[in-house]
């Protein structure tokens, strides 16, 4: 038989007999080999590991144990501390760094006996939209080589758009999981600020990040973040409330649904090519008994110029701790404690790590503190109020993720801000702490398309429910890339 | 809001301890600029009367956690990631007080 | 024409909070282990590991407030201290800026003429401690610890109304007594448990204005305090005078040359960057907490002495002094309870013979080699004239080097006071055989004479006499 493509189907497979854990690690570890050279989606293998948990679901599941994620085959972006395997978080910082511990995902899939195959390629310590910003080499697009698969989660959306693994975590800060999982035309899920613990995910922008999964279906995106989601007493901002089996309310009907349209998000950076899909998307939704119901969030244009205040003020605080003395990288021959601290430092971190440092270290220094932090955490608080506003009249709101496709390696170099500009639809939902989803809904030059849900907080099950009743109509989310097919 | 000048760079290096090469600080200086003039655009808004929102769990409060230890001896296994230790300390250059 | 100089002074004490387990994580906080047993991943600052706040910290920080009539913050955040250094992993400190859990209280100092003067407490935060540096025996290198690091502290800020080292001084022990009496902090200084850090100026008396200060750092010991601001005090009225500017700074108090240095390591202008921490939630406590906590306070040294000197009678110096640790006062509680009276008496042996031994031996009441109870037997020797007062300061030095108690000592020694009538009439007369011609200056008017008669008597019983027996029976012989 073939390989089955989702999550759903190899459990499915996995529990009626009819594939091992262990054959169907052994094919996917197989086109992960084969897969790097041109993709690079990860960073670390570790097949020996695979092989011995998928022999450890195997005897689970002849014990007569169920479970939707039990022996199937997954992989973790490089960001989550897994005990004894190296977690770069794609930075010659922490290119020799093994974590001494399991990040809270981490150990709750391996828990539900999801069996990893590796590390997954990221823009160093997650800030970038393109995956160019990693030590260990840009991850290309399966849709076209020469493009970029979107950031910081490029390794995650690659790896599922190319089929070498069904399902994989990914975090967002400012759209990482969304933006990629977009270019690469699979399904990515950024669950409300709280739902999945922070615990082991290396920070970025703590009052932003957040962990999820990027699948190919809503539904897998459903059972991975059962299993993940839930309070954390060693993450003080994860969320006290039961977790709902978000597989069980997936086929809920339509009707009555009512959907905001947002306006801000079809703004003239749009491109009119992912427009047309788009609206096609949304009237498949109303057709399905969905209503639409124009919305505006006077304040989301500003979500730009806040983000950058914000997370790179946060940033320059969390990524502190890298100063060569209890893990990571250090210089040769420090001359002194400084020396120590600024070549460390210097060498250890890339250009656009650095760069969001400084800035962070600006915007809170004396004098500025005011003028940029504080001033961007009031219009934070305007943009979280417009959202407030909107969910009082609808139920989730729509839009395209990317304001393009995915665009070519290496053009976006010289100016951050043009890279910046292209997280524009995704970090309002990151500065208001809510769950937002993006899911394939066509093609656009040839590309895959993304359509964006946002819902109010802890609306996960809403938006897993949407999406996948669009995609019980639709076939753009198991389309897959030529040359990765199953 | 004042562009930024290389020595403003070299600055804010400084405070954040990162070594610059002389071909990165005009690349900074430029860059930040861009960066900076598009944080400006904040200047314009309103904001009299707004609180400050620091975080996205309105009304949620610090859990307090039981005053329990909980942790065992791991120094071996911690300090493996250490550049350099001796006798259970990490060691950095003299600090001179 | 010379200037004369007011000294203003304000404290920042740092004291650790006597928890089990850290503020942020749960390694152990007990001193002395060996170095980096006692720092898990949150200590030492490890990618992806997050801070969650030890509800005790919490807890110990408001009965602080209370005990010093302070507001207890409905909100208080946690912000980032960001700073560069070895012994802090994270790069930042984990404290309170703009909102602390307490702020505005008092504390309460007597003055050397008896005169009470308050103190204001602009603020008390919790934060966390750093690590230790140490530069022995590695060869050109410094050596981290974090044990330390992630320990509970509070830092308590007093507005600058201290006038003198002298007050500086008692505001810093009535605070000592003060965390100990709550339980919340051991005031060990040799372990750092309880230290701080003096702002010191001066201006001409009559000035509104203050004078630029510097901050003397991590001082731990009471008189290192005293001494600390005396020089610092003069070295400032110096500079001045001879036409010097005060600069502001950090500076180090060097006991063995009894000086104040300037720490060059932290001349550099810091600039902090302090931000909400968004990795911890805001504190918010309510009303019922708060009572709660208040229901738990214990009795504090001003409301121990009001009733000492209320229910004992006792003055209110002795009462001060008795109630300077709560161990103190628990200990002088005792013996008069065993005693069942007798509270002055009791009072004078403490505070006496017992605080004079104590302090010779420089030991703590904890580790008295005479407790409470064995004290009290030997007082009640003196109340039922078993023994004379003089008799007793042998007892005690007895019972202290012996350590047994009073009667076996008593009876050993043979030092039972003679209250026999004819025993002590026999004696007096054996003396006035001896000296007929002191007694016959006695009786031609010389009374002065008379204490030449109890020496001698009190010699013959070996001291064992009892006295008020004693001068009743020899006024009487003496007159014939």
């Amino acid at each position: 038989m073939g390989i089955p493509q989702t999550i759903a189907e190899m459990s499915r497979a996995l529990h009626g007999g009819q594939v091992s854990s262990v054959e169907l690690t052994r094919a996917l570890l197989e086109r992960v080999q084969r897969s790097q050279p041109a993709l690079n989606a990860f960073v670390t293998v570790t097949a020996e590991e695979a092989l011995a948990e998928a022999a450890a679901a195997d005897r689970r599941l002849a014990a007569g144990e169920r479970g939707p994620l039990l022996g199937v085959p997954m992989a973790h972006k490089d960001i989550f501390c897994t005990r004894d395997v190296l977690t770069t978080c794609g930075s010659r910082m922490l290119a020799n760094f093994v974590a001494p511990y399991d990040a809270t995902a981490v150990a709750r899939l391996r828990a539900a006996g999801m069996v990893m195959l590796g590390k997954l390629n990221m823009d160093e310590f997650a800030m970038g939209s393109s995956n160019e910003t990693s030590h260990f080499g840009p991850v290309a697009n399966p849709w076209d080589l020469k493009r970029v698969p979107g950031g910081s989660s490029g390794g995650s959306a690659a790896a599922v758009a190319a089929r070498l693994v069904p399902g994989a975590t990914a975090t967002d800060t400012g759209g990482s999981i969304r933006q990629p999982a977009a270019l690469c035309g699979v399904t990515g899920l950024k669950p409300t600020y709280g739902r999945v613990s922070r615990y082991g995910m290396i920070a970025f922008a703590s009052s932003l990040d957040q962990g999820g999964v990027i699948t190919l279906t809503a539904e897998d995106s459903a059972l991975m973040l059962s299993a993940m989601a839930g309070y954390d007493e060693r993450d003080s901002t994860s969320v006290d409330m039961p977790v709902p089996d978000y597989a069980a309310g997936l086929e809920r009907p339509l009707a009555g649904l009512r959907i905001g349209l947002l306006k801000e998000f079809f703004d003239k950076g749009l491109d009119p090519a992912i427009e047309a899909p788009l609206r096609a998307a949304i009237a498949e939704l109303q057709a399905q008994g969905a209503t639409l119901h124009e919305v505006s969030l006077p304040n989301l244009p500003l979500s730009v110029p806040t983000y950058y205040v914000v997370a790179p003020a946060e940033c320059s605080s969390n990524l502190a701790r890298f100063d060569g003395v209890r893990f990571g990288y250090r210089c040769e021959n420090p001359r002194d404690l400084k020396d120590l601290y600024e070549r460390s430092r210097g060498e250890g971190f890339g250009a656009e790590v650095k760069r969001r440092i400084m800035t962070g270290t600006y915007v809170l220094s004396a004098g500025y503190y005011d003028a940029y932090y504080l001033k961007a955490q009031r219009v934070r608080q305007l943009i979280a109020n417009d959202f407030a506003r909107a969910f009082a009249q609808v139920d989730l709101l729509v839009g395209p993720t990317t304001p393009t496709v995915a665009f070519e390696l290496g053009v976006k170099d010289d100016n951050p801000v043009t890279m910046y500009l292209n997280d524009i639809y995704t970090i309002g939902a990151n500065l208001a702490g809510l769950p937002a989803l993006s899911l394939p809904c066509g093609f656009a030059h040839g590309l895959p398309a993304g359509m964006q849900f946002i819902g109010p907080q802890f609306s996960e099950e809403r938006l897993l429910n949407v999406a996948h009743r669009y995609q019980r109509v639709t076939d753009w989310h198991l389309r897959a890339p030529p040359g990765y097919a199953s | 809001m004042a562009e930024l000048k290389p020595d403003d760079i070299a600055r804010i290096a400084h405070l954040a301890r990162l070594a610059l090469t002389d071909a990165e600080v005009p690349a900074y200086t430029l860059s930040m600029s861009r960066i900076m003039n598009l944080v400006g655009e904040l200047q314009r808004v309103e904001t009299s009367g707004v609180e400050p929102m620091s975080h996205s769990l309105p009304g949620a409060a610090a859990r307090l956690r039981p005053d329990q230890v909980t942790e065992t001896d791991h120094r071996a296994e911690y300090q493996r990631n250490a550049p350099q230790t001796e006798a259970g300390l990490y060691l950095v250059p003299r600090v001179i007080e | 024409m010379s200037t004369t100089w007011e000294t203003v002074i304000g404290l920042e004490i740092h004291a650790q909070l006597a928890t089990r387990s850290k503020i942020f994580s749960g390694s152990a906080t007990a001193y002395g282990a060996e170095p980096n047993t006692q720092a898990n991943l949150v200590d030492l600052g490890y990618p992806g590991v997050l801070p969650v706040l030890n509800g005790e910290a919490v807890r110990m920080a408001v009965m602080f407030g209370l005990a010093i009539d302070a507001g207890i913050a409905p909100r208080s955040v946690f912000a980032r201290k960001n700073y560069f250094y070895p012994d802090l992993p994270k790069g930042y400190q984990i404290s309170q800026y703009e909102l602390p859990i307490v702020a505005g209280g008092h504390i309460d100092i007597v003055l050397d003429d008896g005169t009470t003067k308050r103190i204001g407490v602009t603020r008390a935060h919790l934060e966390e401690d750093a690590g230790k540096s140490m530069h022995e025996g590695l060869a050109g290198l410094t050596g981290v610890d974090l044990n330390r690091a992630g320990t509970p502290l509070i830092e308590i800020v007093s507005e600058p109304e201290l006038r003198s080292a002298k007050e500086a001084v008692a505001y810093m022990k009535k605070v000592h007594t003060l965390v100990r009496y709550l339980g919340i902090c051991d005031g060990n200084m040799q372990e750092g448990s309880f230290r701080c850090d003096a702002n010191v100026s001066v201006r001409p008396v009559g000035s509104e204005k203050f004078g630029t200060r510097a901050e003397i750092k991590n001082i731990n010991s009471f008189r290192y305090v005293e001494k600390a601001i005396l020089y610092e005090v003069a070295r400032q009225i110096e500079v001045i005078e001879t036409g010097g500017k005060v600069v502001q700074e950090t500076r180090l108090f060097d006991p063995d040359k009894g000086e104040t240095r300037s720490m060059r390591s932290k001349e550099e202008a810091n600039d902090y960057r302090y931000f909400p921490d968004p990795d911890l939630l805001p504190v918010l406590l309510t009303d019922t907490y708060v009572s709660e906590v208040r229901g738990t306070m214990p009795e504090l040294p001003d409301q121990k002495a009001a009733r000492f000197v209320q229910q004992y009678g006792l003055s209110v110096y002795d009462a001060g002094v008795l109630t300077a640790s709560r161990e103190l006062a628990d200990y002088y509680e005792t013996v008069v309870r065993e005693l069942g009276g007798e509270a002055k008496l009791a009072a004078n042996w403490v505070n006496g013979d017992l605080a004079a031994f104590l302090n010779r031996d420089g030991l703590e009441i904890q580790s008295s080699p005479i407790n409470a109870a064995t004290l009290a037997g030997m007082l009640r020797r003196i109340a039922d004239n078993t023994i004379s007062g003089k008799i007793a300061k042998d007892v005690f030095e007895a019972m202290w080097s012996e350590r047994c108690d009073a009667d076996a000592i008593i009876e050993a020694r043979g030092l039972r006071q003679i209250t026999d009538d004819s025993a002590i009439e026999k004696a007096i007369d054996a003396v006035m055989a001896a000296n007929p011609g002191q007694l016959a200056e006695y009786r031609s008017g010389k009374d002065k004479l008379f204490g030449f008669f109890v020496g001698q008597t009190m010699k013959a019983t070996q001291g064992k006499a009892n006295p008020a027996l004693l001068n009743e029976l020899l006024k009487k012989k003496l007159s014939g």
